[in-house]
């Protein structure tokens, strides 16, 4: 299978000394929803950032759809991949339909109307168009910002704890439409959560990192089976309490 | 009674503490009233020199605050455009977008001849309303003065949002102040020989400086001086390639230093 995003002996040192992320190496193929997981200061922020370009790696090389990120094409590469991360927002003044305008524009979508009505409609916008950003619930600016990850009809699509600021209807809805969207159109997901079940749900292969190094990486079964325990939830406790040098147990 | 009192003043730690680790917040103390002191200083040493009637009085004051204000909103129509991005924590949906860091940076210029634009006519009407004074009687030697001032203030506001995007919130305040950091020596509002010597050779490297001198000499001879607009076009260059130059350097460093996303905290 074609790959999509490609991580090259990736390293991340910052001024600090720590190592944010030591040396991974992976492939995501195109079609392939992969998580990365880990505890907090694991190196998944830093791993996505550094895929998306927007932190240079110390060394190594990042590959998105064949485009090194950090070179001369790095436009190139951007305007066929979106994110969407719940720690990132809009601008709050801006309604969502002058929100979704002001994103296709810089995307250069050819048919932008057809393709806000569009997105609007799949993600339930259409009641809240002309409410200004500020207005929203957490919940709606997710899906305003899911819309506008959606705009370019991406081909790598980076999500970052998508669904942490909603509530577990709303958030098994996302998951249920982004898993729909994804398989329709063909498109990757690199997803981080720290929602165990959300990852089982959602991703076909598992990434684990712990202190910037790939631990386990596998369908979420392998993952579990690699890092022991009964489940997803249970093999992170054990590694996060670990790390702290508490009884792990069972 | 002595609860609130007690509370109070142990709230004052809260700020006390931000004050002792941010030196932009403790320079800003500082900042406005040494400013008003030179700015207000020198004009009265101006006012002072002269025995008789002030000449063209009104042409002075009104002429060189209009024409300050387009280097100042030059400088803040970037800078606050930028921080409507930071505040609404939306830096990263641009970079991550195929918008690159320079035509980001074009569109914060745009942003700031329209913001410039509304400000200026609304500041050259109510100077004919309420003043009788018209700019225009400047003549055709104000295009390069509003040329020079504009580059002037782009040059100043690509280095703060460069500052301010290394630094977020700690470096806001520049945003607001920075230009007039630079007042007392552009002679704004008198002439540079006001200043004492060693403040005119300083004053001969910032453009703006010569922009006003070159205002004055057209408001009492008609004429501007050739060399005020080559050294103020001059030094604009020599400041806007280096500002460009310094906000390419600092993005490189932010993304080296992971620094985006965290932009505005």
């Amino acid at each position: 299978m074609e790959t999509v995003v490609e991580a090259i002996d990736l390293l991340k040192v910052f001024d600090d000394g720590i190592h944010a992320v030591d040396g991974i190496s992976f492939k995501m193929k195109k079609g392939e929803v992969l998580g990365l997981l880990g505890p907090n200061g694991a190196g998944k922020t830093t791993t996505m950032h550094m895929l998306l370009g927007l932190t240079t790696p110390t060394s190594g090389r990042v590959c998105v759809l064949d485009i090194d990120i950090n070179g001369k094409k790095r436009a190139e590469a951007l305007q066929r991949v979106n994110f969407s991360s719940s720690y990132v927002s809009l601008p709050y003044s801006l309604t969502v339909v002058e929100n979704l305008t002001v994103f296709s524009r810089l995307y250069r979508i050819k048919n932008r109307k057809e393709k806000i009505a569009e997105l609007m409609d799949i993600f339930g916008l259409n009641g809240i168009r002309n409410e200004p950003t500020r207005r929203l619930s957490s919940g709606q600016i997710t899906r305003v910002s899911l819309a506008k990850s959606l705009l370019n009809d991406p081909e790598v699509l980076f999500l970052d704890e998508p669904t942490a600021s909603l509530d577990p209807d709303m958030a098994d809805r996302t998951r249920t439409l982004l898993r729909k969207i994804g398989k329709e159109r063909g498109m990757s997901m690199l997803y981080t959560s720290h929602n165990m079940a959300e990852m089982e749900e959602i991703c076909d292969r598992i990434i684990f990192l712990n202190h910037g190094k790939i631990i386990a990486e596998g369908r979420s079964e392998d993952v579990v089976r690699s890092l022991g325990g009964t489940s997803l939830e249970d093999a992170f406790l054990k590694v996060a309490r670990r790390e702290r040098g508490e009884n792990v147990g069972g | 009674m002595e609860g609130s009192v007690y509370r109070a003043f142990a709230y004052t730690t809260r700020h006390i503490y931000l004050y002792r680790r941010s030196l932009p917040r403790l320079m800003e103390i500082f900042y406005w009233p040494m400013i008003d002191l030179l700015v207000w200083g020198f004009i009265s040493m101006f006012l002072a020199s002269y025995k008789g009637a002030l000449p063209n009085f009104v042409a002075f004051f009104i002429g060189a605050l209009i024409l300050w204000d387009i280097l100042f909103r030059c400088q803040q129509g970037l800078s606050i455009s930028f921080l409507e991005d930071m505040w609404s924590r939306n830096l990263l949906n641009i970079f991550v977008s195929p918008f690159g860091p320079f035509e980001y940076v074009a569109s914060l210029l745009i942003m700031s001849i329209i913001k410039l634009i509304l400000a200026s006519t609304v500041m050259v009407s109510l100077a004919y309303l309420l003043y009788s004074f018209n700019i225009f009687t400047i003549g055709l030697p104000l295009v390069p003065l509003i040329l020079n001032l504009i580059v002037m203030g782009w040059a100043v506001g690509i280095v703060t949002t460069a500052i301010i995007m290394r630094y977020g919130q700690e470096a806001e305040v520049l945003a607001w102040g920075i230009a007039f950091l630079v007042q007392p020596i552009s002679c704004v509002f008198y002439p540079l020989s006001i200043l004492p010597g060693f403040l005119q050779k300083i004053a001969m490297l910032i453009p703006s400086s010569h922009i006003f001198e070159g205002m004055r000499h057209v408001i009492n001879h008609g004429t501007l001086p050739l060399s005020n607009v080559i050294w103020a076009a001059s030094l604009n260059v020599v400041y806007l390639v280096l500002a460009v130059g310094f906000f390419a350097w600092n993005f490189k460093k932010i993304r080296e230093k992971g620094l985006l996303a965290k932009v505005g905290e």
